[in-house]
């Protein structure tokens, strides 16, 4: 049984832009996401800008109840359910207390740590001896799976609800355990997505690991620099992308607009061997990753448009594109056009795969390309596989058919979704 | 404080998390939180802690217990009152 799986809802909340129209512009526009941030230079980190997307009160009320918003500190399920109820109302389906249960439809919303600053809250009273005083909101707001059962209760989900974690994968790898399922039959419709919390008790311990950039604290703007030579680490973010994974036959039958098609992927390790590590990925897990993608999708490495890869903006990204070059044996003018989402957000870290999936699909339904911002200085490694056309600077027009998206994740764990043009 | 005044209070506090409209128009001290207003149990702890807050006072885990309706949540801060 090998059912075809499409796209029909998509939802975002990124640090540069909130709902898909804004979302949209900003990656035609090259508008960045990226903003210093107070709050770490009083805390003395190093890397004082980030990425954080700007959530209105308004909004709020819109997308939680009164009581929902009481003692509500997690920042993760707020981006999370934004996005998630976006995407499902996008696909035409029900919302709220009317929604029944409807048992073909699930949920695989992923992160890496959630409610970080509820949990911060929790600590403070228990060390002063009040437990009593959590409320009881403390578990549902920092369990991993609080983001599924927060957009449940809005969606009504019969199926499969669940929360993967596979560190900065885990978007990508939601979709392709979603497509999988639909795929064998076991659900008709799946929100597949990810979140990330925004904030120091996050990006602290990557501040620690010296990989955030503190050159550009008064530049926020040119701070995230995927692809460059003077790349200096990744911008840390964070946000929410949704998108409803869907059988196609459920789909026609319902008359939804389909914006992609998944038709493939596939998700590996590289076992932390050969050079792959704890936070180094294994080049030949890469290589076979997305060789099996393109296998299982039924495609050409020579019939991609464009790979919108996991590019962070440290010393891997050449690594990186040498093994997409050998992986689909490509280079100089035959290899594909190439782009990274992380120099207009930083990088959303259990978020990224799914808001840069969106970003993906994004380019197949409207038809163009967006630019990689601050690559002007284009790693000379990086240029001698793909000529510098092929890494745009600016964002065009350009019919769009085939995109291949990946992401990898501390671990030694890959993802690559193949997403393209339905027909 | 009067029973009437804490009446009054409760009803505040205990608007937010109620999910029978209906049966919150006739708040009365025979109200029953759970079984009248439908409030989510877990919620009853929130309403403690709201409770202790707009009274100033530290309800134990016997009385929280015990403080089913309306009139259960009287008593129980008129008795803490008094203890202060």
């Amino acid at each position: 049984m090998n059912r075809r799986v499409v796209i029909t809802g998509m939802g975002v909340a990124a640090p540069n832009g909130v709902g898909l129209a804004a979302f949209s512009e900003a990656l035609k526009k090259g508008k960045s996401g990226i903003r210093f941030q107070p709050e770490l230079e009083r805390l003395k980190f190093r890397c004082q800008i980030a990425g954080q997307p700007e959530i209105p009160e308004e909004m709020l009320q819109e997308y939680f109840t009164k009581l929902e918003l009481r003692g509500l500190n997690s920042s993760g399920i707020v981006y999370g359910v934004i996005s998630g109820v976006v995407a499902w109302k996008d696909a035409g389906l029900p919302v709220g207390p009317e929604a029944e249960t409807d048992w073909d439809n699930g949920i695989i919303f992923g992160t890496g740590i959630l409610g970080v600053d509820k949990f911060r809250e929790a600590i403070h009273l228990i060390d002063d001896k009040n437990t009593r005083r959590l409320g009881s909101t403390s578990v549902i707001q920092t369990m991993a799976s609080g983001i599924s059962a927060y957009l449940n209760n809005k969606l009504a989900c019969g199926n499969q609800v669940t929360t993967n974690s596979s560190a900065c994968t885990t978007g990508t790898e939601a979709i392709l355990m979603a497509a999988d399922r639909i795929r064998s039959g076991k659900a008709k419709r799946i929100l597949a997505g990810s979140c990330s919390d925004s904030g120091p008790y996050v990006w602290g311990g990557f501040d620690a690991m010296r990989i955030l950039p503190h050159q550009y604290n008064d530049d926020p703007e040119a701070g995230s620099r995927p692809m460059s030579e003077s790349a200096a680490g990744f911008v840390p973010g964070s946000g929410a992308g949704a998108l409803v994974v869907e059988d196609l036959e459920s789909a026609l039958e319902r008359g939804a607009k389909i914006y992609a098609e998944v038709l493939g992927g596939h998700i590996n390790s590289g076992g932390q061997r050969n050079k792959g590590s704890m936070t180094a990925p294994n080049s030949e897990g890469v290589k076979r990753c997305i060789k099996n993608a393109i296998f299982d999708a039924g495609v050409r490495g020579d019939e991609l448009d464009v790979i919108n890869g996991h590019l962070t903006a440290t010393s891997m990204d050449a690594t990186e594109i040498r093994n997409w070059s050998e992986a689909l044996e490509l280079k100089a003018k035959d290899f594909p056009y190439i782009n990274s989402l992380k120099s207009l957000t930083g990088h959303c870290l259990s978020a990224a795969g799914s808001v840069e999936s969106v970003a993906s699909i994004l380019q197949i339904s409207e038809g163009f390309i967006f630019g990689n911002q601050n690559s002007e200085d284009l790693h000379p490694e990086i240029e001698e596989i793909a000529s510098r056309e092929k890494v745009p600077e600016k964002s065009f027009f350009r019919e769009v058919n085939l995109v291949a998206k990946a992401s990898f994740g501390f671990g030694d764990v890959n993802a690559v979704a193949i997403f393209s043009k339905f027909r | 404080m009067e029973t009437k005044e804490i009446i009054y209070c409760l009803k505040k506090i205990v608007k937010p998390y109620v999910q029978n409209d209906l049966a919150f128009q006739d708040f009365g001290r025979d109200t029953d939180f759970i079984k009248d207003l439908e409030i989510n149990s877990a919620n009853l702890v929130d309403i403690v802690l709201d409770v202790e807050d707009e009274f100033n006072i530290a309800i134990d885990n016997d009385s929280m217990d015990n403080m089913l309706t309306v009139n259960d949540a009287v008593e129980i801060i008129k008795t803490k009152q008094r203890e202060q």
